[in-house]
């Protein structure tokens, strides 16, 4: 899997959903600070801003583990 | 499913992207891109190429044999599924899946494995000789095209219909992107990405469980809704209603789910269907081998979560009922395989939404990969190097899979704008390919079992199976009152119908290849080595600790298996 000098596929699905987390978790922010005026069922539950945490955390912890310094 | 009619049916676009879910979408397509790119450097060999150079963690492997066929029309038509049949849908992924996986891991593996084949007809050609391996090689070829180009031409349908999409814009922007990765990467890359595709799929699509959940109170609150909405509750049990045909919505007995599905079809496809078996080729030794199928079944178990649960959650929480294809077409009302969208636009704002269609590319990208990849390496290996050009340098074959690839993207691209002028053929080829899948498996097993098993048995077994496949779908086609004959009911329904001629066609391939394995001259043993059991001397594990070996944790999958059968009996 991982030939000299290959990133590991884990850390790639991290950078990727670091930015998804970063993205979700904003647009939740804003979805909360400015209420759309037809908001998804459920809308109270503020689904965008716990789950784009989620996938940050997510992310981020692939980063780390994964990250290229420590797999060679 | 027909996804014809979903766009016909079809007032409008379900979901409208804002900014932010163009970017997660934009993202998602520059990544895939970028590590087809990145992968070029690494697939420098033929085995690099088609089978990743045979360096596949078991974490990998499974993962990727899981989501070669998680494709977004097994995620919409399944969750379709659940809509219209109930929770007995969720029998393609337990006892049509789960079995047959830990056979593979446990059973089949070491023989592909230690043979070092190539692929499924390359193992046949070692087993049985040159006419069964290039039976099964040019119809899984063929099939594998022709079947990409139908998922390709559905998939911009659902585009269309969930998005607005132009169709020539979804196809051709899809194909190509999996054509650019898989051209650059092969194998390597196509797994690469299906591992990235399944951690997204699950992120994108395991929220509609969570909060429909919640808002109808919990399972009970759900199993409630539905018999209020359905008047009845044999939507919500597995095996209780399946005594009878006429007791379940499907009409289906459960001799035709254990033996059709959970027997012939699961164990067809799951350890014959070059397009899953590849994944587990590319592992690094034969330990990972047999832990990757385990592995993948583990992850098959959960797959309902995200399929199964959204479409009971949209019997039970949708405000409108989804009816058939035909009837929306003539109403303009949604339909069953517009399950899935409706609940994603239901929960998800501005991010969510994003992250959710990106699930559905990645479910349907993952699916062509697998199909673009496992046609190249059949192509290459067992047509173009055993009968076109058999001795050219490894450099000459990894070219040739390189074009390949483009080529069967490009044929997939043909198949998909026939079928657009042709609807028809649609049914024809998915009822093609399902006539190979039964005959293989007993084929295959036959010949990794018994040694007595011969040459031109494999050839002729293999070839009865197919045609009496073909001649009992024709006949069904002509007479529709036969499938009573087949299914052994007059009370029998389509779904019955698929299981019953895959069981029919593994009975009378097995049949006549025992009968000309009794007629015809046996191999000598030395010449199954590695091929065959008994034959084949299989590495110990009895040095390993017990969490370690393969056979241990297949047990604990299959008792999770049992236990969850059991819960939802």
């Amino acid at each position: 899997m991982h030939k000299p000098g290959m990133v590991s596929i884990w850390f790639l699905i991290g950078l990727l959903l670091v930015a998804y987390g970063i993205l979700i978790l904003g647009a939740g922010i804003y979805e909360y600070l400015v209420p759309p005026s037809q908001p998804p069922v459920l809308a109270e539950l503020h689904a965008g801003i716990w789950w784009g945490g989620l996938v940050l955390v997510i992310g981020v912890f692939y980063c780390w583990r994964f990250q290229p310094a420590k797999t060679k | 499913m027909n996804f014809a009619a979903l766009w016909l049916a079809a007032p409008e676009r379900l979901v409208h992207l804002g900014g932010v879910d163009v970017v997660i979408v934009a993202l998602y397509f520059a990544m895939v891109i970028g590590i087809g790119i990145y992968l070029k450097r690494f697939a420098t060999t033929g085995e690099d190429f088609f089978l990743a150079g045979r360096d596949m963690t078991a974490w990998i492997a499974g993962l990727s044999f899981v989501a070669a066929n998680l494709g977004a029309l097994e995620l919409m038509g399944w969750a379709s599924a659940a809509y219209q049949y109930g929770i007995l849908a969720t029998h393609w992924y337990w006892v049509g899946a789960i079995p047959a996986m830990l056979f593979l891991g446990i059973v089949m593996m070491p023989f592909y494995y230690i043979s070092k084949t190539h692929s499924v007809p390359g193992y046949l050609r070692l087993r049985y000789g040159e006419g069964a391996r290039g039976l099964s090689a040019i119809s899984f070829a063929a099939m594998t095209v022709l079947m990409s180009g139908i998922n390709m031409y559905s998939m911009a349908l659902v585009m269309k219909v969930v998005l607005g999409w132009d169709i020539n814009f979804s196809i051709w922007v899809s194909s190509l992107t999996v054509a650019i990765y898989v051209f650059l990467g092969g194998l390597l890359s196509a797994i690469f990405n299906e591992v990235l595709q399944f951690v997204l799929i699950w992120l994108g699509a395991l929220l509609i469980p969570i909060l429909g959940l919640i808002e109808a109170g919990g399972w009970n609150g759900m199993t409630q809704r539905i018999a209020a909405n359905v008047g009845k509750g044999d939507y919500v049990h597995l095996w209780r209603t399946l005594g009878s045909f006429q007791d379940n919505p499907m009409g289906i007995h459960w001799t035709g789910i254990v033996l059709g599905l959970g027997f012939v079809t699961s164990f067809g496809y799951w350890t014959t269907d070059f397009l899953v078996v590849q994944r587990v080729l590319s592992a690094r030794n034969l330990h990972a081998a047999k832990m990757a199928p385990i592995i993948g079944a583990g992850f098959k178990m959960m797959v309902p979560f995200i399929v199964i649960l959204p479409g009971l959650l949209g019997i039970a929480l949708l405000p409108e009922k989804l009816v058939g294809e035909s009837v929306a077409a003539a109403t303009g009302a949604h339909s069953y395989n517009e399950v899935l969208p409706l609940m994603l636009a239901r929960y998800c704002g501005p991010g969510l939404l994003g992250l959710g269609i990106t699930a559905l590319m990645a479910g349907f990208m993952s699916g062509m990969a697998g199909n673009v990849s496992a046609f190249a390496t059949v192509w290459t290996y067992d047509i173009y190097g055993a009968f076109i050009r058999k001795r050219a340098p490894d450099s000459h074959y990894l070219n040739v899979g390189r074009w390949c690839t483009l080529i069967g993207v490009l044929i997939s691209i043909g198949t998909a704008y026939l079928v657009m002028q042709f609807l028809s053929i649609m049914d024809y080829v998915q009822a093609l390919f399902s006539f190979f899948i039964a005959p293989l498996f007993g084929t295959v097993l036959l010949g990794m079992l018994w040694k007595r098993a011969t040459s031109a048995a494999g050839f002729w077994g293999l070839l009865a199976g197919t045609l009496s496949s073909v001649g009992m779908w024709a006949w069904v086609k002509i007479n529709p009152a036969a499938l009573g004959i087949i299914a052994l009911s007059p009370h029998a329904k389509d779904m019955a119908e698929n299981m019953y001629r895959a069981l029919w066609s593994w009975i009378i391939c097995v049949a006549v290849t025992v009968v000309v394995s009794l007629a015809t001259k046996p191999k000598p043993a030395s010449e199954l080595a590695g091929l065959v059991y008994g034959c084949t001397e299989l590495p110990s594990e009895r040095e390993l600790k017990l969490t370690q070996r393969p056979i241990f944790w297949a047990a604990v999958v299959c008792a999770v298996f049992v236990i969850l059968n059991l819960i939802f009996w």
